[in-house]
């Protein structure tokens, strides 16, 4: 096999670097530090001495004594901090190379364990499975506070703002919601897409004017006939905010919508998993991208459905009512709950003065955190066991007498749930839905998200999507600008329009990730177990070589 | 096959789709009678359709037969196919009417073949072979990403509008048959598809290497105990069907003279329904479902009573897809395997 030779080439330089000696590899090593550190701040200034300040950081690892060690990194970091604030160099690398180190001081074994569920024999060290969570959901709350005075990031140019974050939040959601089809059941889905159009136009019917119609309001009268302004035939409010006087159509409030969007569109993965999750792994990818491709086409062409006007057509549904409590809840819990998300709010908190972006981004938040909790549960669940069985294999799993196709469907009706919610989420937060924010590639994007986290690690899953989604957003089109003012070769400039192949660069990645690293960044332990020991039963049965002598 | 089909009384599901295939031959009839001369026109409309679809489609089938990949990079190496067809024909400054043009369009189409199965096969040593022992869905996702990269790479080389063939078919009708007018477009597609076609056939079921292949397709591991040089026998498959491709990238941009970087994509789902209708790793079942396709194409996009039109093809084609790969996933003319269902 081509893998062996591979691993042995890799030994056989390894070894051979292992036996020069030590003083000559440690001057080859700082040689290539110095070079790095050199041309990194030949193209930015703060990325040579973040590169600086990782290199002298890891050098003081080989100090033996741990107090000394920590003494020693603190002393630079501070002394670093200290020189940057009068210097030149951007504070911003020291605040994030001294996060990331200090959050590598968390230890991963205390004495104090949670029990997890199954049994109670397994159980994770608490401050890796608790302190990391809570301090990220921390610092994600708290981001409309000191989102606008965050400094700017070398290459990938400034921090998003709030507005930006709530479809970042969204995006992880629905990547979350796809981890549970393919990282923990293993079943590939190259139709996501079709969900989030499914609670997106689940959405925009429960909460506009869609479905209003028209009647003219004297008896009697048809509508051709009318002298007077017509009115809407059918009207239908259940907790509405801010729909004017005399708009027809349904109106319902946002929470229920949401519940209610899940739920369709759970439904509707059921209608397509029932008949086709039968079929093997990749004439399921097929079947499932080919609703992918129907569903966008049909809301395309649905203004016209025998005379009926479902859709909207390529015009799409707009606006969308806006998301609310209701003035009765928001007085009750004296203006807690906002009345109504976009003529939001009056209040200021801690110099901060809080604006629609925010309540949106809050909510996001809540239905994430909703999402991931879900999820964290889900796997441990038995259903959840049972998935990952039939991930690893089918075959056995049955015999083990689990239900395949009941099983497989639930996977596909829970991820269908979340990725609805998220659907009708961001269409409430555009205040519209149109056919063409339905593509195959947000179906490939999402999967992309959830590759290069890592398939099956739900943690994994949300950073991938969290800085895929802000690459897309702005990090790319950041990122190109940055190249073409400080890259050149002579005269030669680069001008390159960077987002536009944004679809080639995703493709970059999900090959690189399948190819050298097919767990991902942040892999589940079990999953990279199951990806890198592909044919355990290779292994003879009996060494001849070794019997023999 | 046919008897044993009559021996059994059809289950619910073939009545229905009998019913089905019965109301489309019904609707055929009614818009054959009300105009004839618009049916016949675009019917070789689908005919010309149909033997593009065959091209690509014999491609995903090749590949799938052998490594049970679904090659997503396949309708983009067509699209590569289509432009470096165009480049090629660029420069040679085809022009219509010229004494040396169909030779030079023979060794356009012989370039771009070569082109695009030299494509192909860096792709499968690139992306595919390295996941040779990996679970079936790793190569899928890789296929996906290589799509894409390979999509991009034709929006960087030639941008992100529309490029045009030379306009070398003579405009002139060939005859006209009561009132149709045969032009030019539906005979040379043919004509470079057949030969190509016939070539291929050749190639898997009389030569050594077409043996070596069919035995790599049914059993890897058998035919390398015999031998066989496995890795080699999957390169020349990719070969093959990026040829295959890049001959109907020439015969595409030829009869259509445009081609735009995220053609392929689309095309090439429809060409790998075309193979699942025939029946995946079946040629002529390719070639069948190709014809099929791009007639079913044609007949909604051109006739004119009840007809969908073109905003609905896709769903029209990939509905089909699905249905087949639920009721009938050996398809028309393959064989149930026992791990098909």
């Amino acid at each position: 096999m081509a893998g062996g030779d591979e691993v042995g080439f890799r030994n056989r330089m390894r070894a051979r670097w292992a036996s020069r000696p030590a003083a000559r590899r440690a001057a080859v090593v700082v040689a290539v530090e110095a070079a790095a550190s050199v041309g990194f701040y030949r193209l930015d200034h703060s990325l040579g001495y973040g590169a600086a300040v990782v290199f002298t950081i890891l050098w003081m690892r080989k100090v033996p004594a741990l107090p000394w060690r920590l003494g020693l990194q603190c002393a630079f970091l501070t002394l670093f901090a200290l020189g940057s604030a009068f210097g030149s160099a951007s504070l911003s690398i020291v605040i994030i190379f001294g996060l990331a180190f200090a959050l590598s001081w968390i230890p991963h074994h205390t004495k104090l364990r949670v029990p997890l569920g199954g049994g109670g024999r397994r159980s994770l060290p608490i401050t890796r499975s608790w302190a990391l969570p809570v301090a990220a959901l921390l610092i994600a709350v708290s981001y409309p506070f000191y989102a606008t005075r965050l400094f700017t990031i070398p290459i990938f140019g400034a921090f998003p703002d709030v507005g930006t974050g709530v479809v970042i939040v969204v995006f992880v959601m629905m990547a979350v919601g796809l981890n549970i089809v393919v990282g923990y059941a293993g079943l590939l889905d190259l139709g996501y897409v079709a969900f989030y159009a499914t609670g997106a136009y689940t959405a925009a019917w429960l909460a506009s004017a869609q479905f209003a119609g028209q009647k003219c309001p004297t008896p009697g009268v048809s509508i051709a006939d009318c002298t007077v302004a017509a009115v809407p035939r059918h009207s239908f409010s259940l907790g509405g905010i801010g729909v004017p006087m005399g708009t027809g159509g349904f109106h319902v409030s946002i929470f229920l919508v949401l519940l209610i969007a899940g739920l369709i569109t759970a439904a509707f993965g059921i209608v397509i998993g029932l008949p086709t999750l039968r079929l093997r792994g990749d004439y399921l990818a097929i079947v499932t991208l080919g609703f992918g491709e129907i569903l966008p086409q049909v809301a395309r062409n649905g203004d016209n459905l025998g005379g009926f006007n479902l859709t909207n057509g390529p015009n799409g549904i707009t606006p969308l009512d806006s998301p609310g409590f209701g003035n009765h809840l928001s007085n009750l819990t004296s203006g807690v709950l906002p009345s109504n998300y976009l003529t939001c709010c009056k209040t200021s908190l801690f110099g901060h003065h809080i604006g629609s972006a925010d309540i949106f981004f809050w909510t996001a938040l809540v239905l994430l955190v909703f999402t991931v909790f879900c999820s964290l549960r889900l796997r441990e669940s038995r259903l959840g066991r049972a998935w990952v069985a039939i991930r690893e294999d089918e075959t056995a799993a049955a015999a083990m007498g689990i239900p395949l196709m009941r099983t497989k469907t639930w996977a596909y009706a829970s991820g269908a749930f979340f990725g609805g919610i998220a659907g009708a989420y961001y269409a409430s937060f555009k205040s519209a839905t149109f056919p063409g924010d339905f593509f195959f590639n947000i179906s490939v994007f999402i999967l992309c998200m959830v590759i290069l986290g890592g398939m099956g690690n739900i943690w994994g899953v949300i950073v991938g999507a969290a800085f895929l989604e802000y690459l897309d957003r702005e990090g790319l089109a950041n990122t190109g600008d940055w190249i073409n003012r400080h890259i050149h070769v002579g005269g030669w400039h680069p001008n390159l329009d960077v987002p536009l192949y944004s679809s080639g660069i995703y493709g970059v990645i999900i090959v690189a990730v399948m190819l050298f690293r097919p767990e991902g960044l942040l892999p589940s332990k079990r999953r990279a177990a199951e990806l890198h020991d592909v044919e355990p039963h290779d292994k003879p049965l009996y060494d001849l070589q070794h019997e023999g002598a | 096959m046919l008897s044993s089909l009559a021996s059994r009384r059809p289950g619910p599901v073939a009545s229905i789709g009998l019913a089905l295939v019965a109301l489309v031959v019904f609707w055929l009839a009614v818009n054959f009678v009300k105009a004839p001369g618009d049916w016949i026109e675009v019917l070789l409309i689908g005919l010309t359709l149909g033997c593009i679809y065959a091209l690509v489609a014999l491609g995903y089938t090749l590949v799938y037969g052998i490594l049970e990949l679904i090659n997503f990079a396949h309708g983009d190496v067509f699209m590569l196919g289509g432009m470096i067809s165009i480049s090629i024909a660029a420069s040679f400054g085809l022009k219509a009417g010229a004494a040396d043009l169909w030779p030079l369009v023979i060794v356009v189409l012989l370039l771009s073949m070569i082109a695009c199965g030299t494509i192909n096969a860096a792709i499968e040593f690139i992306a595919y072979r390295p996941l040779r022992g990996a679970p079936r869905l790793a190569p899928l996702i890789t296929a996906i990403g290589m799509s894409f990269i390979i999509e991009d790479v034709g929006l960087v080389w030639k941008g992100p509008n529309y490029i045009n063939f030379p306009d070398v078919l003579p405009t002139s009708n060939i005859f006209s048959v009561g009132g149709v007018a045969v032009s030019w477009t539906t005979p040379i597609a043919l004509l470079i598809t057949v030969p190509v076609l016939l070539a291929l056939l050749y190639l898997v079921q009389e030569t050594r290497q077409g043996k070596a292949m069919r035995a790599t397709a049914q059993d890897m591991e058998a035919s390398a105990i015999m031998g066989i040089n496995v890795n080699r026998t999957i390169s020349f498959t990719f070969v093959l069907a990026g040829s295959l491709a890049g001959a109907a990238g020439l015969v595409y941009s030829l009869t259509e003279t445009t081609v735009r970087f995220d053609q392929g994509f689309q095309l090439g789902l429809i060409a790998f329904t075309s193979a699942v209708l025939g029946g995946i790793g079946n040629l002529p079942g390719a070639v069948l479902g190709a014809i099929l396709i791009g007639l079913i194409q044609a007949f909604n996009e051109g006739l004119s009573w009840n007809a969908p039109g073109s905003d609905w093809t896709q769903s029209i084609v990939f509905s089909i897809l699905i249905l087949i790969l639920v009721f009938r996933p050996e398809g028309l003319l393959g064989e149930r395997t026992p791990e098909g269902g």
